[in-house]
Order: C-alpha cells, then structure tokens, then sequence
C-alpha cells in the first residue's frame, strides 16, 4: 500500500446551492406544469376561465345567494313569482332541505320512537369503526358482532314489537334509513352468497358448476329493475296463495341476489389469481375441501379482492336507489316525492332537493372508494415482490 | 299477552305472511286483526295522507267501512300505497284484501285479470285540464290539435286519450308517467299542454298546483269511468261483505241515518231502518253475511253514510267542492242506488 | 400406479364408498339436482295454481292484441292500432337509440376526460378528477333525475324558445332542428357515399403495397376524404339537388315541423353518458399508464413525435388493456338505459310495464326482458370480444 497525498480531496460536503431561478419557485412550477407549451398555455387558460365561471355559478347558487331558512316556498320565490326576492335569483332553497330533513332522514318512521333508529345507527358506527382501523383489536370479535348479532339487535330496535318495544311496519320507513338497511342486508348477505357461487362456478361438479354458471350470468345480463320487478311481480305468483312477502324483503331480495351474482365474479378473479401450488399444498396436507378453502385459499383470494369486494359495495349502494321504480321510499326517493309537495313548489326545488341527495351519496361512496384505496395500499405492502 | 301478540305479527309481517286457509278472506282478516287496504299513493279526496301521515279520502274511509263491518271499528285498517301497475299484482297475490284505488271497472279487469268489483263508489270520466293562463284561447278539448298531453301509464285514461284523439282526428304528444306524482309535476313544470285523467282527479291534483287558479278542467267528459272497490275472484263471501257495505252506506243516506242520529234510529218505528240497522226481532242479515247483526250500525258509526263520506272528502266539506251530479242517490237524479237490505 | 391400485382394493369396502371424492361428488349433485327439480316444481305447481285461481291465460297469444295506448318516441311505424308485440319492438328500439347514443359520446367524453387526467398540464388534471369523483360516486338515476328535473325543466315555454343557429330551437318540449326530406334521386348520393368508400378503401391498400415496397407515401388521408365527400355530393347534384329542409314553426301549442328530441330522451342520454363516462375515463387512464414507459421512450428514440408516438405506438397498446373493461361499460350502460321508465321515456322496460298493467301477463313480460336484455348483452360482448381479438397482440 502507497501513501497517496490526499490533499486536493475535500474533506467537507459542498455547501448546497439553491436550485437555479428557472428551476424552483412557484414561477418554475406554474411554468411546467400550466404553461410549458403555447398548446398548453391556451388550455391553461381556458381551463382557468371555466373553473373560474363553474365554480362561481357553484358558490353562488349553493351558498352565496342560497336561502336557509322559511316556512314554505315563498322565501325561494322571486318577485315576479309572487315571493319577495329579487326577480332574476337563483340560488339553492336550502329551506326546503331544512324542512323536511327529519323525513329525509327517517320516512315516516313514527317520531316517538325515532330514537331507536338513531340508537341503531350509534350501535352501527360504533362496531364498524373498529373493523376498519386495521390496528384497532379483537377483530374477531368486533366482527362476529358486527356480521352476526347486529343484524338481529338492529331488527329488534327498528322493526320491534317484542320485548317492550311497539311494532313499526317497514312501509313507514324511508329515506336514509332505508338507503342503508338495504345496503347493509346487500353486503351482509352477498357476500358469503358470491363465495359460494364463485366456488361452485370453479367446482369440478359439473352440475354445480351449470347452475352456478346460469345464475351468475343471468343476473349479469339483465338490469337490475327487472330482477325487481321480478321479485315485486313475479314472486307473489310463485309461492302458494296467502303467503306473501313485505315489499321490502322482496327488494331486499333482488337487491342481494343481485349484488351476489356481481360478488361472485369478483371473487372468482381472487380464487384464479392464487397459485396451483397453494391448492395442491393444502390437498397434500390432506385438508378436506372446505377446510382448504375457508382456511388457506380464501383468506388470501378475499385479500387480494377488497379493492374489488369495495367497489361492488359502492356499486350496489348506488343501485339502491332503483328501489324507487317499485314504490320504495329510499333517500333519493322520499326526496323526489317531496318534490310534489306544493307548499315547496319553486323552480330552485327540484334542484336543491337532488344536490343534497347527490351530496349524501357522494359522501358515501367517495369514503368507499377512499377507503378501498387505502387498504389497497396497505394490503400491498405485504406482497412486495 | 298482547305484547306477544303483537310481536308475533311484528316478526312475522316483516318476513313472509303465510295463513292457513286463503280461501276465506274474511278467516284471514279476523286472524290477523285487520284489513290491509290498496290505496292510491297520494290523489287529493281519494286517498292522500294527511300532515300527520294518516290517510284520508274517500277510497280510505271505504275501507274504513269494511272494517267497521267486520270488526266494528273503523281503525282497524292498513292502507298499501299502490302505484296504478303493481295495483293488481298486489290483490292478485294476496298483499291487500281490498283494492280501493280510484280504480276504473271495466270488462277486461272483471274477466281477464281476475278481479271482482262490488260496486261504484264513485261514477267518473275522464276529462282535460290546462293552464288556462298561458292558453287563454283554449275552451274546449277539441281544440287541442298538437298538444302535448301528460298521462298515467297503465290506466284506462291512457288507452280513452288515445281513442279520443285518434276519433276527432287530432295530433299529439303523449307524456306518459308511472306515478301520480310524477305526471303532477311534470304537468306543473310546463312539461305538457293538457293533463288527463278522471275529472275527479283533476279537481284533487289542481289543489296541489303551484297556482291552482290558473288552472281550468275543460268540459268535455271522454269516457265512464265508473271508480269501484275490487276484490279477487274466487271468494264469494269476501266479495258480499264489501259489495253490501257499499250498499249499506247507500241504503243509511237514503234513510236518513247518519253518524250523528244512529244510535237514536235504532228506535225509529220504521221496519226498513229497523232492519237495516239489525234491530227487528230475529234478524239475521248480519250473521248470514258472516258479521254482527250491527254491522250497518257499526259502519255509519265509523265513517257515516255514502252522502257523508262523499262531502267530508270530496264534495262540500272539502276542499275540492265537486258537486254530487250523476253521483247523487237515485231518488234525487243521480246514479247511487242501493240494492235493498232485507 | 400399481401399487396404489392395490393399496386401494384393500381398503375396507365401506370407508372408500364413504370418502371416495368421485361417489360423494356425485351423490352431492344427484341431492342438489333433486332439490332444484322439487324447488322449481314447487314453484311453477304454485304459479300455475295461482294463475287458474286469478283466471290469467298464459302463453304469448296477448302480443297478437291491439295495444291501444299511444307512444310518444316512435321510431318505427306505431299506432294505438298496433299489436302489443309491435309496442314492445318500438321499446325495443327505443332502448337501443339511447344505448348507441349513449354509447359513442360516453366512449368520447371518457377518452378525452381519461387523456386529460394524465395531461401534463396541472390544471386540466384536477379539472378532468373533479369531474370523475363526483360523477363516479352519485348513483345514476340522480343523475338523471337532475338532467330533467333540475336543468330541462326550467327551460322556457315553446312561445319563448331559445333560438339556436340553423332553425333550432330549444325549450321545454325539448331540442327542435330541421328536418330534412329528400326527395326522389336521393339513392344517387348513397350510391355515391358507396362509391367513394370502396375506392378509399382501394387507395389504401395500393398506398400501403406502394409505401411497403418504395417506401413512398401517398396521402391516403386526403383522398380518400375527397372521395368520400366528392362522389355523395356529384350524386346529390346529378339528382338535381332533391333536399328540402322542414324547419320547426311555431305552432298552436308546440312547435311543429322538423324533428324533435325530446327532453325525456335528451335527459336520460345525457345522465347515461355523463356518467358512464367517468368510468370511461378511469379505464382509459388505467390503459394508457399500463403501457411501459419504455415503449414511449422507444418511440421517441426512433424519432416519432409525441402525437405520432401516440397514435402508433401507445393507443394500440393500450386499447388491449381498455377494452374488456370497456365493454362491461357499455353493457352497464345498455342495463341503465332501463332506468327510462323513472322519466317516461318510452323504452323496452317502460312499455313492457304498461303492457302487464293491461294484460297482467307477467310472467311472459319477464321473459321476454330476459330474452331481449341477455342478448343485447351476448351481441355486445361478441362484438367487443371480436374487436378486441383485431386488437390483440400480433406476434409474428
């Protein structure tokens, strides 16, 4: 070994330079990213003028010159209209959402027992929560309660009729409460129903297989209003004379066979996606069938899935506003029927009536989809290759 | 006990609805307590649900009757709030007892959709309304040669509509909805020239315009439409019960009994009302009709006579103000004549 | 083989009837079978029990009826003369006018808003996300509901229509333009639209055997828009110019003349593709991110430009990826187009209602939904599959 003379070495880091003028600085970034080519320049521009004028109009009509509060549909009639606004206004009649928000709500769910939905939905947010903060604990737990014993506290507390509480017949629910009952049966019951039906579709039974096959894709190729036509129209011919369903169990039931032919496929994808090796491994454990599925192929098949279990979800609460067509009161529905209500019939009504819709809704399903997104996230951490 | 009961009907209604013997209408409404009644969902004097949610109007208290006459009280009825397409499907299937939804009788519902109508609650015809404000110029249906016209699908009105026009020769647009409401609505945003449906009705739905005093119904009367309560077929003491509560409610006004004076004309030295009201000495309309010998005494006590039902809901002590016209008992020119009770 | 063979017969008789997988599968599908036959045979004893009790014929005899109601959109020749069968064929068509509509301006609006996501230029990016969250996550009869509640509502009366360029109109009757009747001759210009096509289709072809042998290009492009234009317009001119235009005129109620689109067909066409659009795009952005950044720096290293590069080597590539989700998009959207029946356009779904209200055949209704939806699904899926089969990856 030589000595080297290390004396033109430095010994410390260089002092570091700001970025060059061009490169840093909202100038830079506003250069790149909205003007770098005369194409783009325009386009900037343009795109600047109509967000400016969408979100004015947006503003404007939502808040800025939106009325809060009245009694009736005179405080969102102009002059000419015989109220006492301005002619020319056009804003939101948030009043209107104001006053009939209980409804919106509840339906007609009697009002001295509103507590006991409100006591569901607490009970309801307060066991979901839990299952889905991945870290909060006892998992198992929190779900069996969840999947398991809710729904049957839920019935007691919104249907009643035993135990101390007064009966409330479904026809006198509506709104929110029924947008999410439905939902929440779609999920709890397609579920498990679309596991089952993507096993049979991948079953070496062929008759399993056949049937499996005929249902999913017949479900798939129809809409959904004629499976609920099906179920409001042709379900009471098909059982015997003096039984029959409560309209919303037989929505409940299209909506979750529905839902579950969707599920299926979704499943199904998860159940191709797992190596050959893994079955061949559980079989060589000499694990029986449903043992090789509920405990080494579906844990991960359903993992690989949640982005696309989620977004069915999201999906099938969409669809649940189709309940309307068969005279279900839903959120959107209840909504539409208090548009008639001619103590409220303004130009502004029909609007503002299907924003807030549309808000609750959005709310809804970007949470979903944000929260799908998540747990993709998440999930794939655990499969970095 | 009655907690257990009621939760029983509780579990049992939200799932499915299964009774023994079907055949028996009137079996199954005693088992169960109570009559579920098809009523329109929202239709001003006929069937609409007032502020606090309870159902008014003259098909409602139809069914009140009934169910005075089967249980002696009034209240003990569910209404289903039906749409004019799943109506049938609903009696046909057992949901409801009693279809009273300002529903049209006609030959092809008697005979081919299995329905059995007791009687015409209310005679009817289908007739036009416009706003006669921005068609100050418009008088009379006949002039309304390219109109579009707003109409509920499935009903008779929209098959009458397209008899009449295609008869006088004119053109138009059809705008065809699934619900009152939405034809309602459509008609108020300025979405159609004319509205269509039974003349009765347009008195109801003009009450719940944005301006009703804009609106005129116009004067030509295109078709019968003779409004009636209907049962299925295949049970024929079901179908008694509900046609002679219609003509007890017919028989009481022509009497002269009302839900004021019954209890004392049960005293009237009149045989007729005498045995109406199921007083004479052995009597036995009632019991052979499968109710109380009170039964009639028992309906006029729950909603009053036919003339009474008729003006609190859509006649005088309404806000509707029709006039009794070809709906008028027969002893005073109109069309309402009630068979004999005896 | 042998060996297990043998190992297998000593078993004891009973075990291997028991745990054989072959015995237990079939006894299981024999159970499941027989359940199925009695569950369906349950059924259909009781429909046929409650159609006899209710006297409801059964069979497609109804469809010979005279409808008797009128329909407003008529696409194809319908009165209230006309049988039931031919009410469900006007639904029919109905359905699949606002399913094409729908299906080619969503397809547009989801590739240009797609494109947009991924522009480099920030602001229509958030523009064109804005836009897919809050259409992707409102169910989509709201958004039709809007459409003609909230927006084609609140158009003037026809005395007031808006006036539009070239005799357009627009008001709440919905969009009035010009008609244009053609009178005798009018073959002449089809006859010349064939033409120019196949001699279009002619100049490719030698152009590209010219380009692939000489390497010389011919404008294809040009010509063959000349000869697309050129032959139509030489027949519409020998045929001595047979079109007159029906302009939209006032009339007593409505205006009369031209041809009118109706607010329920505009609402629900533009709910369908406003929506569907959104996912349209996602897919699209999906597709084009899924090509490898390699291909792009290829293309550029061989010196193509970006549109070209874009053109040759990115969209080929992504539209393998695009299409299967894309046609699960367009059979939803051809599904949605059911929800008409909230609005009152006449669709399929629509007037199949009005005729069970009348007839009270629901059963013979639902299979012919069945029967017509499954194979708009089946043509629609064929078709893409084809399409997507021209598209896939040619591997030489």
């Amino acid at each position: 070994m030589q000595e080297h003379d290390m004396s033109w070495v430095r010994t410390e880091m260089a002092l570091a330079q700001p970025a060059p003028r061009s490169e840093a600085g909202l100038g830079s970034w506003v250069r790149k990213n909205l003007f770098a080519t005369p194409i783009d320049s325009v386009l900037t521009v343009l795109g600047l003028l109509f967000a400016t004028w969408a979100l004015s109009q947006i503003l404007g009509w939502a808040i800025f010159n939106a009325q809060w509060t009245g009694t009736d549909r005179t405080a969102c009639l102009t002059v000419d209209q015989g109220g006492a606004l301005p002619s020319g206004w056009s804003g939101a009649c948030w009043a209107f959402v104001n006053a009939k928000f209980a409804q919106f709500m509840f339906g007609r769910y009697p009002v001295d027992e509103r507590w006991r939905v409100i006591l569901t939905g607490i009970i309801f947010v307060a066991l979901l929560a839990p299952l889905l903060i991945p870290r909060a604990p006892y998992k198992r737990l929190n779900a069996i309660l969840f999947f398991a014993v809710f729904p049957f506290i839920a019935f007691w507390l919104l249907i009643g009729g035993f135990l101390g509480l007064s009966y409330v017949e479904t026809p006198l629910w509506g709104g929110l409460l029924v947008t999410l009952v439905l939902s929440y049966v779609g999920i709890v019951v397609s579920l498990p129903l679309g596991v089952l039906l993507a096993l049979g579709r991948r079953s070496k039974m062929p008759a399993v297989k056949m049937l499996s096959v005929i249902f999913i894709e017949t479900v798939r190729g129809v809409p959904l209003v004629t499976i609920l036509f099906m179920a409001s129209f042709m379900l009471p011919l098909f059982v015997p004379p003096g039984m029959t369903f409560d309209k919303f169990l037989r929505a409940l039931i299209g909506v979750a066979l529905f839902a579950s032919a969707y599920m299926a496929e979704v499943v199904r994808g998860g159940l191709q996606a797992i190596p050959k090796g893994q079955y061949e491994g559980a079989d060589s454990l000499g694990l029986g069938y449903w043992q090789k599925m509920g405990l080494i192929i579906m844990p991960q098949a359903l993992k690989l899935v949640i982005p696309g279990i989620v977004n069915t979800f999201i999906g099938m609460f969409k669809d649940t506003t189709l309940v309307l067509i068969i005279s279900m009161f839903d959120l959107l529905g209840i909504v539409k029927q208090n548009l008639a209500d001619a103590n409220w019939a303004t130009p502004q009504t029909a609007r503002t009536g299907l924003v807030f819709a549309a808000i609750v809704f959005w709310v809804f399903c970007f949470g979903m989809s944000r929260y799908s997104m998540f747990m993709e996230r998440r999930l794939d951490t655990g499969h970095t290759r | 006990m009655k907690n257990t009961m009621i939760g029983i009907i509780g579990a049992a209604a939200f799932g499915v609805m299964a009774s023994a013997a079907s055949a028996a209408t009137l079996d199954d409404v005693k088992a169960k307590g109570f009559i579920q009644c098809g009523v329109n969902t929202a239709l001003a004097g006929f069937s609409a649900p007032d502020d606090k949610g309870e159902w008014t109007g003259l098909d409602v208290d139809f069914c009140r009757a009934v169910a005075a006459a089967v249980f002696g009280d009034g209240t003990k009825v569910k209404f289903t709030p039906l749409s004019a397409k799943d109506r049938f499907t609903a009696l046909q299937s057992g949901e409801i007892d009693i279809l009273s939804r300002n529903t049209t009788w006609t030959i092809n519902r008697d005979t081919a959709l299995g329905l059995n109508f007791a009687g015409v609650t209310y005679f009817d015809g289908q007739g036009f309304m416009i706003n006669a404000k921005k068609l100050p110029g418009v008088n009379s249906a006949l002039q309304l040669s390219g109109a579009s016209v707003c109409v509920q699908s499935g009903t008779t009105t929209e098959l009458n509509l397209a008899d009449y026009f295609k008869a006088n020769n004119l053109e138009y647009n059809p705008v065809v909805f699934e619900k009152v409401e939405e034809a309602n609505a459509a008609y108020d945003a300025g979405r159609c020239d004319a509205y269509t449906t039974d003349q009765s009705g347009l008195y109801g739905i003009r009450l719940t315009l944005a301006s009703p005093g804009d609106h005129v119904v116009l004067p030509e009367i295109i078709s019968k439409e003779p409004l009636g309560p209907a049962v299925r077929q295949g049970d024929d003491q079901w179908f008694d019960i509900v046609k002679w509560t219609y003509f007890a409610l017919l028989n009481a006004e022509e009497l002269g009994i009302t839900k004021a004076n019954v209890e004392e004309m049960k005293n009237s030295p009149n045989p007729e009302i005498k045995r109406v009201l199921g007083v004479e000495a052995e009597s036995k309309i009632g019991t052979d009709l499968g109710l109380t010998n009170d039964w009639v005494v028992n309906i006029v006590k729950a909603t009053g006579n036919y003339g009474e039902i008729f003006e609190n809901n859509v006649g005088s002590g309404s806000p509707l103000k029709i006039s009794r016209g070809i709906n008028a008992l027969w002893t005073k020119g109109g069309l309402q004549y009630g068979v004999p009770i005896r | 083989m042998a060996v297990q063979h043998v190992s297998r017969a000593q078993e004891p008789a009973k075990a291997s009837l028991l745990y054989d997988p072959k015995v237990r599968s079939i006894f299981f599908q024999v159970v499941l079978l027989l359940l199925l036959i009695a569950g369906v045979w349950w059924i259909v004893d009781n429909t046929i029990e409650n159609l006899r009790r209710s006297n409801i014929s059964t069979g497609f005899d109804f469809l010979r009826g005279r409808a008797g109601f009128d329909i407003s959109d008529t696409p194809i020749q319908y009165s209230s003369d006309s049988t039931y069968g031919r009410a469900i064929l006007v639904g029919f068509w109905n359905t699949i006018i606002v399913a094409v509509a729908g299906i080619v301006t969503a397809t547009i609006l989801g590739f240009i808003i797609g494109v947009g996501r991924l522009s480099r230029n920030w602001l229509l990016r958030k523009i064109a996300m804005v836009y897919v969250e809050t259409f992707r996550n409102i169910p989509p009869l709201l958004v039709i509901f809007f459409w003609y509640l909230g927006v084609l509502a609140v158009l003037p009366a026809p005395r007031d229509s808006i006036v539009l360029p070239f005799g357009s109109y627009l008001n709440s009757r919905g969009f009035y333009f010009p008609r244009f009747l053609w009178g005798d001759g009018a073959w002449l210009i089809v006859a010349g639209l064939v033409v120019g096509i196949g001699l279009t289709w002619f100049v490719a072809r030698r152009a590209k055997a010219r380009q692939m042998t000489t390497g010389q290009r011919f404008p294809v492009f040009w010509t063959g828009l000349a000869l697309i234009v050129g032959f139509p317009l030489l027949g519409f001119a020998l045929a001595g110019f047979p079109l007159t235009l029906d302009f939209p005129k006032a009339g007593t109620f409505n205006l009369t003349g031209g041809f009118n689109v109706k607010p329920e067909f505009l609402s629900l066409y533009l709910a369908l593709s406003f929506y569907t659009a959104a996912f349209i795009a996602e897919i699209v952005r999906a597709g084009i991110l899924g090509v490898s950044k390699g291909q792009s720096e290829a293309a550029a290293a061989l010196g193509l430009r970006p549109g070209t590069a874009l053109r040759l080597v990115i969209i080929p590539q992504a539209l393998r990826i695009i299409i299967p989700p894309l046609t699960s998009q367009y059979l939803n959207l051809t599904k949605n187009s059911s929800l008409a029946v909230a609005i009152g356009y006449p669709d399929l779904y629509a007037i199949g209602g009005t005729i069970l209200n009348q007839t009270g055949q629901a059963i013979e209704i639902v299979v012919i939904f069945m029967i017509i939806y499954l194979s708009i699904s089946l043509v629609t899926s064929f078709f893409m599959n084809w399409f997507n089969a021209r598209m896939a990856l040619k591997e030489r």
